[in-house]
């Protein structure tokens, strides 16, 4: 009978090792960037003559769509004096502070509600219905409630957040595959390191989800706040600015604000939640390595 | 190689694993385990072997502690056990190393010698390079020689596997059954495994307990009397087994002519 020695099973198993392991190699940091960025950049091309042409045509007169020429020359102009950019600061630092204390109250909360039975039952269906109300609901009861100032708008901020973040970890716990929490226990995890090591990181893909979309909520109902919250008091973010725009009846005004708005969502969209899941994606093996 | 703990452990003694009249029902369904009784002596290897129904991943989770016996006793004088599951199990935020390591870590081993002892166990099971790699980048036959060696930084000298090799193409299988075999005998390890691959148990085992099904009772038992290291295709191996496999076949008969 032949057998094995130590040796050859050794080189056996290098051998199949490396027969079912393969490298890929990754495409180098700039290509990517640059396949990544002519698409849109076409788009918005082909979005900018399409406007042309519109406004050629005077479908509607000037005052009511102006030119791509004349808004970016508005642009140019509130970027000069700072208005566009203070707006911008004033509402990305509301928005960055609410998005924090939502963080802050959501993910105990999803907590709460993902591993209590009995708290699931009192407010999981209260908390995944409040997800599907529109913010703006709630400006009105904010407004009596607070009166119009920044708590308003805070609270109603919260009230669109919160829930959006602390149902993605309810998710997330949901979707723990059972083995990995029966791993934990034949390793040893009890309580607070089984909840450490083993559900946590497991949670941790659908939970950025929920941050993410926790973000477009505060975002969005940021901006219907500002849109009526307004006070000689309170500093001018990107909604009051849109609406000293419709005020005014400055078309070139307004469409500058929503430009405002739509570069601060893409840009913490692709500066932020974009590289971190991907990050945790790749590192798991859930994304195409292209 | 062999590790510290496991050389101080003694060899002697009657049992590693002892159950005693040992039976399972969830709820009130059907009985699952009825008065299974069996000892595991330290470094025995024993298979065990059964068609669908006779419980053999139920009696794995009650010695490794994850459920209760509805009856008897399971008893692990040396304490607790590690268990290896059909899929490899890893947690994929982690590296093969840090999938080690934390078997470590919940022991409560400090942060340098756990990466020491992580790399030596990842040596045992000759995946020293790997170490740096996720779960994803690592073919099934390496994955459960990671999993083998995070079973073993347990250091509960009891392994408990539960059809480790299903999932695994043939060759593969074969090459870690060698493997098996020869940390079996390095490390000093019992081993309670669980196959419904006939040859496979004569392969491995030291003893195999066929099991019948529903409710899971033991049904026979049969020392394996060939010299390790053994082949799977060797003529002993395939002679028991052919035995076996009569004896296997009549259990499973009985439950389709009772109609």
């Amino acid at each position: 009978m032949t057998v094995l020695q130590n040796d050859d099973l050794a080189s056996l198993e290098a051998g199949l090792d490396a027969l079912e392991t393969s490298d890929v190699a990754r495409t180098p940091g700039w290509r990517r960037v640059l396949s990544a960025a002519w698409p849109p950049a076409v788009a918005l091309g082909l979005l900018l003559l399409v406007w042309e042409l519109v406004y050629r045509a005077e479908v509607q007169p000037a005052y009511a769509l102006p030119s791509p020429a004349d808004v970016g020359l508005v642009l140019l102009e509130q970027l000069r004096d700072g208005t566009l950019v203070e707006a911008i600061g004033t509402s990305v630092e509301r928005g960055g502070l609410a998005f924090v204390v939502a963080v802050a109250v959501g993910t105990p909360l999803g907590l709460l509600v993902g591993r209590v039975r009995a708290v699931r039952r009192g407010i999981g269906p209260l908390l995944s219905g409040l997800q599907s109300l529109p913010s703006i609901a709630w400006v009105p009861a904010a407004i009596i409630f607070f009166g119009l100032g920044e708590a308003a708008i805070y609270a109603v901020v919260l009230l669109g957040a919160v829930p959006s973040i602390a149902n993605g970890m309810v998710s997330g716990i949901d979707q723990v595959p059972p083995l990995f929490l029966r791993v934990g226990r034949v390793l040893g995890a009890r309580g607070l390191a089984s909840a450490r090591h083993v559900l946590l990181p497991a949670v941790l893909p659908a939970y950025l989800g929920g941050l993410r979309q926790g973000w477009a909520f505060s975002w969005r109902s940021l901006m219907a706040a500002e849109l009526i919250v307004r006070s000689p008091e309170l500093g001018v973010g990107l909604g009051q600015l849109l609406d000293q725009g419709r005020l005014l009846s400055d078309m070139s005004l307004v469409f500058a604000g929503i430009l405002g708005i739509l570069v601060v969502g893409i840009a913490v969209e692709l500066c932020v939640f974009a590289p971190l899941e991907r990050r945790v994606l790749r590192r798991r093996g859930l994304l195409g390595t292209s | 190689m062999t590790l510290h703990a496991l050389e101080t452990r003694p060899t002697t003694g009657t049992a590693a694993v002892r159950l005693a009249g040992v039976s399972k029902r969830f709820g009130n369904g059907p009985t699952v385990l009825d008065d299974v009784s069996l000892t595991v002596r330290p470094g025995e290897f024993v298979c065990l072997l059964g068609a669908s129904g006779c419980g053999k991943s139920t009696l794995l989770n009650l010695v490794a502690g994850l459920d209760a016996p509805s009856a008897g006793t399971v008893e692990l004088p040396e304490g607790r056990a590690a268990l290896m599951f059909q899929e490899a199990a890893l947690l994929p935020w982690l590296t093969a190393a840090q999938n080690v390591e934390l078997a470590l870590r919940l022991r409560g081993i400090g942060k340098r010698e756990r990466r020491a002892r992580a790399a030596e166990l990842l040596e045992l099971v000759r995946l020293r390079d790997a170490g740096g790699k996720r779960v994803h980048e690592l073919s099934g036959g390496m994955r459960q020689r990671v999993a083998m060696a995070r079973a073993l930084a347990q250091e509960t000298g009891v392994l408990l596997m539960d059809e480790p090799f299903a999932a695994l193409d043939a060759i593969t299988r074969d090459v870690l059954h060698e493997e098996l075999v020869r940390l079996r005998a390095s490390q000093r390890l019992t081993v309670l495994f669980v196959t419904h691959n006939v040859r496979e148990a004569v392969r491995l085992g030291d003893r195999v307990i066929l099991l019948s099904s529903r409710p899971g009772r033991i049904a026979r038992e049969y020392a394996v009397d060939i010299p390790q290291p053994r082949r799977i295709e060797s003529p002993d191996v395939a002679k028991l087994s052919v035995a076996i496999t009569e004896d296997l076949r009549a259990e499973i008969r009985r439950h389709g002519g009772q109609s």
